[in-house]
């Protein structure tokens, strides 16, 4: 979306972005060492072939951030493509639907979903179903899709008045034709906008169960888990928290500053078309 | 935790929507108004307890198993099972719950039962860490109020300048982290490099968080942090909205001093806005308290959640937040009233 990179801080976010996915995916093949062996004493500040110290069972902090990138932003990511396809789906439904109680009913249980903090009823189906990657990748797109279902509503229903619409439904265009080559298309930009914003919700919701432990599982090496397994070693090796906080915090305001910045342009552009 | 993606684009900001409900002559159009919303409230807490029993029973896990353990006895598994009612069906377990709830009782943890506490019901359990939560999420909002409706009012009143730059872009970059991120930073601030305020905020046991303010310090800026950009973005929307109102441009070229016309015409009209960006932001706050007190080990709700998640205390975990989603209706009824009261516009429209 070249869009988004028309303005400074889309520009900021693209590069900080680019340095963050780098990391992720690159830093794998390039970490000096397993992440699950100790190289020196537990909690140690850096040292000859750890420059950015142990954790605290000793581990090198350095290759365990170059490898604690890839499971939030897959995760993240699988589950923003889920949130859509559950939120294309039951939107433009809802709105094309001429039956307006499927419409009511539906609307009525998106409604009910955004009554809650989307952290908590993640935190109350972990506690049902147990963790797991797919558990996480369902889950956070099961809380997001309602909010975003509402957005795409509300397009398509502006859409909707429009005559090529009418002129699709009387020459007999069937329901999923009609979202696809009429509806779509025409929302798009819309869409975009608010992916940016879903894409950091559901990297917020990743990284702070990874965080509170009952996402990624030691082990493993991951930012969130990260800053909460090396608590203990707060005052020996801060920089075994600080160097995955800043990872995080470098992601997250990227990801903020691109999607604040294509959601400018299109406001700018009108509709953005 | 991100109330900001609920956020519909799409919608006017800060539209009261009130019903259009026709009034009886006799009945007072607040007192109706207010009975509908306690009437859709309830309801919605009803659709909640069926979502959140659903969430934890769609998989036949077996919740006695889980919170003994792999070593448990079948026989010890079978009395777990039969004590917490596991043996009947999902439709019956709902109707307990719910029966219970009536009672005013949350039902029994699991883990409590297994462990054969004397106690074992969740409604002592959930008491002081309630309270605890509450003092930290009243205390983040008093402050918060106060300061977003500043921040956004400057903000807009400058909008286009650097003051409103600063805001902006400052509530941007801090309103992208998430909250353990900014915990992080600050303990590492506060704690490692200044050796101000404590890393933790452990509260002994049959004491106050109130007896000792200083660890208050840390977990209260965290949270402020992460709420105060989304509501003083909300506020500043508001008031950038109210400024391109006609009545706004009249009263300027009626001669009206440029104080006044802010103060009667711009931030009155900008209230009922605020006021919702408010209750969104103390929602976002509670979301985010969850996080919060996990950084800081402080003894409220949200750690005993984390806590009983990590158990795979089913019980208690549906009993917190089923309260957390009560505290969360009860915010949206209070806004909503706030709002009729303090827009005179608006009440009429009632009837």
């Amino acid at each position: 979306m070249p869009a988004a990179l028309r303005t400074r801080r889309g520009v900021l976010g693209i590069i900080v972005l680019a340095f963050v996915l780098a990391v992720a995916f690159v830093g794998p093949f390039v970490a000096p060492h397993p992440i699950d062996v100790p190289v020196g004493p537990p909690g140690s500040g850096p040292i000859p072939g750890a420059p950015l110290g142990t954790d605290f069972l000793g581990r090198d902090v350095l290759s365990r951030v170059l490898h604690g990138g890839v499971s939030v932003l897959t995760v993240a990511a699988v589950s923003v493509l889920l949130t859509y396809a559950l939120a294309l789906s039951i939107g433009m439904f809802a709105a094309l639907t001429r039956r307006r109680w499927l419409d009511t009913l539906l609307m009525a249980t998106v409604e009910v979903l955004i009554v809650l903090p989307p952290l908590l009823l993640l935190l109350v189906l972990i506690s049902g179903v147990g963790t797991s990657t797919a558990v996480m990748v369902i889950g956070v797109a099961l809380v997001l899709f309602p909010g975003a279902a509402r957005i795409i509503r509300a397009a398509t229903l502006e859409v909707g008045t429009t005559g090529y619409i009418e002129s699709a439904i009387s020459r007999g265009e069937r329901m999923p034709a009609l979202m696809r080559r009429e509806v779509l298309p025409n929302i798009t930009p819309m869409v975009l906008a608010d992916g940016g914003v879903r894409f950091l919700g559901a990297i917020f919701l990743v990284a702070s169960l990874n965080f509170l432990g009952v996402g990624s599982q030691p082990p493993s090496a991951d930012w969130g888990l990260m800053i909460s397994e090396n608590r203990q070693i707060l005052q020996t090796n801060p920089l075994a928290l600080l160097a995955p906080a800043t990872m995080l915090a470098l992601l997250t305001i990227s990801v903020n500053l691109l999607a604040d910045s294509y959601a400018h342009t299109l406001g700018r552009s009108g509709a953005g078309r | 935790m991100n109330a900001e993606l609920e956020q519909d684009p799409l919608a006017p900001v800060g539209v009261a929507a009130p019903p259009a409900a026709r009034v009886p002559r006799g009945s007072h159009p607040v007192l109706r108004f207010l009975l509908r919303r306690c009437a859709v409230g309830f309801l919605t807490l009803a659709a909640v307890s069926v979502i959140l029993f659903a969430a934890t029973n769609i998989l036949p896990g077996d919740v006695a198993q889980t919170v003994l353990g792999k070593e448990a006895t079948p026989e010890r598994v079978a009395a777990l099972r039969s004590e917490l009612h596991l043996n009947e069906s999902v439709v019956a377990r709902y109707g307990h719950w719910v029966e219970g709830l009536v009672q005013g009782n949350l039902g029994d943890s699991a883990v409590q039962v297994a462990q054969n506490a004397p106690d074992p019901s969740v409604g002592s359990m959930i008491a002081t860490p309630l309270v605890n939560s509450l003092i930290l999420a009243l205390i983040a909002s008093i402050l918060i109020i106060p300061l977003a409706l500043v921040l956004g009012t400057i903000a807009a009143l400058r909008a286009g300048k650097s003051t409103d730059y600063a805001v902006s872009y400052g509530s941007l970059i801090l309103g992208s982290l998430p909250e353990f991120v900014v915990g992080t930073f600050l303990i590492l601030l506060f704690f490692n490099e200044l050796d101000l305020y404590p890393p933790v905020a452990l509260v002994p046991p049959g004491a106050s968080p109130l007896d000792n303010p200083e660890a208050l310090v840390l977990p209260l800026l965290t949270l402020l942090a992460a709420s105060l950009p989304f509501g003083a973005r909300q506020v500043r929307a508001g008031v950038v909205e109210s400024l391109k109102e006609d009545y706004v441009t009249v009263a300027r070229l009626g001669g009206i001093p440029e104080r006044r016309v802010l103060s009667r015409y711009a931030l009155r009209n900008a209230l009922p806005a605020s006021i919702q960006a408010f209750a969104q932001t103390i929602q976002y706050l509670f979301g985010g308290i969850i996080v919060v007190e996990a950084v800081f080990a402080y003894p409220g709700l949200g750690n005993l959640l984390t806590n009983a998640v990590l158990t795979r205390d089913v019980t208690l975990v549906l009993a917190i937040a089923l309260v957390i989603a009560a505290v969360f209706v009860v915010i949206n009824i209070v806004a909503d009233l706030l709002v009729v009261f303090l827009v005179p516009k608006l009440r009429t429209g009632l009837k």
